[in-house]
């Protein structure tokens, strides 16, 4: 899992210190992070898998009143959260996710992680079994500035997103949006929302099965929802909130 | 050694030390089926209890530790063994917190141990004290608590032996306890760990002087065998790079080997002086008992042989904390109670300390474990509503 693609560095101090500010807090939240803490209801009882520093669960915690649980595989991430109060595990999505039962969390978050699964299929379908809703976002390796990359230079893709040389990266498991949505639908897990951003994390209107947010967006962000019915077909989902 | 040993045979009813003593009249009923007492409780308290008593931190030693968590030991007058952790704007802070600890039960630090007289016979207990586990040092600690007027711990914290009674207290008295910190523990004493007490207990019944347990009535110590023990289990605490950071393959006062049996190597030296301190301050029986407790000690057959069903239901909040270089408690077991805890959807935070410190981490300096211990008493004194203004 990769700890240092989750480095939005969260001011805890400051939090603490104006806890009123909910708004300011939301604005130091990174882009994703942000429309992601947007998509969750108070109260709800929420898992942030590669929480990494803490940053989106501190502000689910302190302005939404969330029931927050986080996981993730650097120490330095587990010992920072643990010691600004988070109930954080070290663990990783391969290995400690099996032990939860079903629909333990209404909400589980998967942030910029699925590529460094070593099974991203299984980490997807325990998401939606261990969740009323996983919400997950991914690089997109089909944005165009990753292929241009791939194309006029012929080198492996460095960008915002995927920072790592190939040599040693941690995102061993890349996708496209297209590829992405084929997996959900082999596998059965409905897409209840879905949201693509482009380079400055801001939302595109684009159908994210069509090959314009295949091509232009850089992330994206899906809810997820096992599908308990006979029909993959996405239902219009209630509410704003999950 | 001769001058200590002989004040050390004096047993604790008969010593003048420092501390609480509760006299319970109530016999307790251990898991072997004895209704055991009255029996006496030996403990410390530090810092001050507020008025709703909410404040309260239960403390719990490890094999051979005892109350004096933050002042001079009686007989040694070395410093408390957390001394670092428990004081004045320390970790467990006693400006904010009320810290209890009790001598376990069967220990020889002023609870009713194997040491103190049977009042049926005028002799000491020696191997007529009932084998005691885990859960009955709790159920004794219990009616401490009970008599102090405190319902509900803020936290419960040790590390080791310790650390198994804090997952006592969470799966006993769950509603007791707001917040569980075990340290360097597991839920179960492994096999390995069972051979390396069968080891030390085998070193002081192999000691002559150790008389079939009754050396107290006789006037004598198995102070050998109990140091043999002592230097075994004292191996276990450390962890190989530790023990090469400090000694390597130094010798001791000399420059060469000397071709024969003395403590030529500075790591002998060192473990010969555990060894020979140790039996000043510890009674050879209460090691034998205390260590059995532990090998007892399986959380999970206790709740029928699943241990997520011993925390069902907790609403206590969880920090496991391990060290790196632990092998006598290792990570693993710490991530399989992770695990387990939750599979009962419980509150847990996890945190893996690295160091080269080995199992004794938990006494020593580590940073990492006063932050993270810290940072984690601070975000539960916050969902309990502890605030600073008593």
């Amino acid at each position: 899992m990769a700890a240092s693609n989750r480095s939005a560095a969260l001011d805890f101090e400051r939090a603490e210190a104006h806890p009123a500010a909910a708004d300011s807090a939301a604005g130091r939240l990174r882009r994703d992070l942000r429309l992601i803490a947007e998509m969750i209801g108070p109260g709800a009882r929420v898992l942030d898998i590669g929480c990494g520093d803490g940053a989106l669960l501190a502000y689910l915690v302190r302005h939404k009143n969330v029931d927050g649980r986080g996981m993730e595989l650097s120490q330095s991430g587990v010992n920072s959260c643990v010691a600004h109060g988070l109930s954080v595990i070290q663990g990783d999505a391969d290995r400690d996710l099996e032990a939860y039962t079903n629909g333990a969390f209404d909400v589980v978050v998967l942030s910029q992680t699925l590529q460094a699964t070593r099974q991203p299929r299984k980490v997807l379908e325990t998401l939606v079994r261990i969740g009323r809703r996983a919400i997950v976002s991914f690089p997109n390796f089909g944005f165009w500035r990753i292929r241009m990359h791939l194309l006029v230079w012929g080198r492996m893709p460095v960008s915002n997103l995927l920072t790592h040389p190939w040599y040693e990266t941690p995102n061993i498991h890349l996708c496209t949006i297209r590829d992405f949505v084929a997996m959900c639908d082999e596998i059965g897990v409905r897409v209840e929302r879905s949201v693509t951003l482009d380079r400055h994390g801001r939302p595109y209107p684009l159908d994210p099965r069509g090959s314009l947010a295949n091509l232009l967006a850089e992330q994206g962000v899906f809810v997820l929802s096992e599908n308990r019915g006979k029909t993959s077909a996405a239902a219009p989902m209630a509410g704003w909130r999950v | 050694m001769s001058a200590s040993t002989s004040l050390r045979l004096r047993p604790a009813w008969d010593q003048n030390w420092p501390g609480y003593r509760l006299l319970v009249c109530e016999p307790l009923r251990l898991d072997c089926g004895i209704d055991f007492g009255p029996f006496t409780i030996a403990y410390q308290t530090y810092g001050t209890l507020n008025l709703d008593r909410s404040n309260a931190i239960l403390v719990c030693h490890a094999l051979s530790g005892d109350q004096y968590v933050a002042d001079p030991h009686p007989i040694t007058g070395k410093p408390g063994w957390w001394e670092t952790m428990v004081g004045p704007g320390l970790v467990l802070d006693t400006d904010r917190f009320f810290i209890v600890c009790a001598n376990v039960l069967g220990g020889c630090m002023g609870t009713t141990g194997p040491q103190d007289i049977n009042p049926e016979t005028g002799e000491p207990w020696a191997l007529s004290f009932p084998v005691i586990t885990v859960h009955d040092m709790v159920r004794a600690q219990k009616r401490l608590l009970d008599h102090l007027g405190i319902d509900s711990l803020f936290c419960v914290t040790g590390g080791s032996m310790g650390g198994m009674q804090v997952l006592q207290w969470a799966a006993s008295y769950p509603e007791s306890v707001f917040a569980a910190v075990p340290i360097a523990a597991a839920a179960r004493h492994s096999a390995q760990n069972i051979a390396f007490h069968e080891v030390g207990r085998q070193a002081i019944i192999a000691d002559p002087d150790w008389s079939g347990g009754r050396y107290l009535s006789l006037g004598r110590r198995p102070v050998r065998g109990l140091a043999v023990a002592r230097m075994a289990a004292h191996i276990t605490y450390l962890s190989e790079a530790a023990l090469h950071r400090k000694f390597g393959r130094n010798l001791q006062d000399r420059r060469a080997v000397t071709y024969g049996f003395d403590a030529d190597f500075q790591v002998e030296s060192y473990l010969r002086h555990q060894g020979s301190t140790f039996v000043d301050r510890f009674d050879a029986n209460s090691y034998l008992y205390i260590t059995r407790a532990m090998d007892y000690f399986d959380l999970a057959v206790e709740h029928g042989g699943s241990l997520s069903s011993a925390f069902k239901g907790t609403h206590s909040r969880f920090c496991i904390i391990s060290f790196t270089s632990d092998w006598l408690f290792p990570t693993s077991e710490s991530r399989e109670l992770v695990h387990a805890l939750n599979a009962v959807a419980a509150n847990v935070s996890f945190v893996e300390i690295e160091t080269d410190n080995g199992h004794d981490a938990f006494l020593l300096h580590e940073p990492e474990l006063f932050k993270t211990l810290r940072g984690f008493l601070t975000g539960c004194a916050e969902h309990r509503g502890l605030t600073r203004s008593w």
